[in-house]
């Protein structure tokens, strides 16, 4: 084992698998994350930080839906709309969904060509994914504003419950935050990578350190989380 | 050069080296073939169609309930193993992050005794129940 933390972990015998593997990597010397850089287990720990916070409005969400005596709106209802005369429940709700999948879809395509070095592919499709995820806030903000002109706020609404308001500013809101703050990075990363930097190994400007194109993937797993936050919001929000 | 590079520099340009299968997959860093990510993104897609058409079709009670939990739960299972790569992290960290989150229902179970209770004491002296 002292050989196994002295030695760089990419040309260590093979480690152990299983539970003995878990023992052994946490048990083990400097690290216990063995073949994940820092920038991605602490990317992990910020997710899991972040799961709780969620965690937390939803259980919010749940406890006031359940403890009220006046009915909660109904979502399909409020959350439909009339498109070309058709009544149709839920419809902007199941569009955003589809536009936060395939930026998902185009993000995970990014981090691939990230991997393979072909800089001009993972630079577009990162902008896809951004643009995919501005189109998404521009859907919120849409739904924000024909729930404020129907009067919704977050003290009151006229269909109900009135925590309903406070609940779905509170955990949309939040939400669309992260898609907007995930949209500056996924841009922030994709210059970089379009100019080359993890190429040519440029010194990043706060940091002076040479950067690799393990980013990409970093910047993936905030912006699959965020996908993985609405897949509970869209649930357990909007469906329930 | 950083420890963390000079790691990932080995991993994208020395060939593998493993002898385990994982090991290989480490030594390219998380190359995985294009068709594997495209037949999860279907998934994802009919599987939102299905959560979607439960509300379209008014399912209602436990039928709707157990379905929605369903798709959720197969929806987030795929993005957290394929698209975040956790199928193929070490266990050491697969633990880590996806454990605490499971102890979160104990938190759930918490409060929807809270709120029964809340409920309850609404009722009884406040409003007509619901």
């Amino acid at each position: 084992m002292a050989e196994t933390v002295l030695t760089n972990p990419g040309q260590s015998p093979a480690p152990l698998e299983g539970w003995r593997g878990i023992a052994a990597d946490w048990a083990s010397d400097q690290r216990a994350f063995k073949n994940v850089s820092w920038g991605k287990a602490m990317m992990w720990i910020f997710l899991l930080s972040d799961t709780f916070i969620f965690s937390c409005f939803l259980l919010s969400y749940m406890t006031a839906r359940m403890s009220t005596t006046v009915p909660w709106p109904n979502p399909s209802e409020v959350f439909a709309l009339n498109i070309a005369g058709n009544h149709m429940p839920l419809i902007l709700i199941a569009i955003m969904t589809f536009v936060l999948i395939s930026s998902s879809g185009t993000m995970a395509m990014a981090v691939n060509f990230g991997y393979r070095r072909d800089r001009v592919r993972t630079a577009i499709l990162m902008l896809v994914t951004a643009a995919f995820g501005a189109t998404f806030v521009g859907m919120q903000a849409f739904e924000w504003t024909k729930l404020i002109m129907e009067g919704v706020r977050p003290w009151g609404n006229p269909w109900g419950a009135p925590q309903f308001g406070a609940s779905f500013f509170m955990i949309t809101g939040f939400h669309g935050t992260h898609v907007t703050f995930g949209v500056i990075f996924l841009i922030a990363i994709a210059r970089k990578v379009f100019r080359g930097d993890f190429d040519v190994e440029r010194r990043g400007f706060f940091t002076s350190r040479r950067g690799n194109y393990e980013i990409v993937e970093i910047t993936g797993l905030y912006w699959h989380f965020v996908d993985l936050v609405w897949v509970f919001i869209f649930a357990f929000f909007y469906l329930w | 050069m950083t420890n963390a590079a000079v790691h990932m520099e080995e991993r994208l340009h020395a060939p593998a080296h493993g002898a385990v299968a994982t090991e290989a997959v480490h030594a390219k860093g998380q190359q995985h073939p294009i068709k594997l990510y495209l037949v999860v993104w279907g998934w994802l897609f009919v599987l939102s169609t299905f959560s979607y058409l439960v509300d379209y079709f008014g399912l209602h009670g436990y039928l709707r309930w157990s379905l929605i939990l369903l798709f959720m739960m197969l929806k987030a299972g795929l993005i957290v193993a394929v698209f975040m790569h956790m199928a193929w992290e070490r266990l050491a960290l697969t633990y880590a992050i996806l454990l605490p989150p499971v102890v979160v229902l104990v938190f759930v179970s918490i409060m929807v005794l809270e709120s029964e209770y809340t409920h309850f004491l609404r009722v009884l002296f406040f409003a007509t129940p619901s």
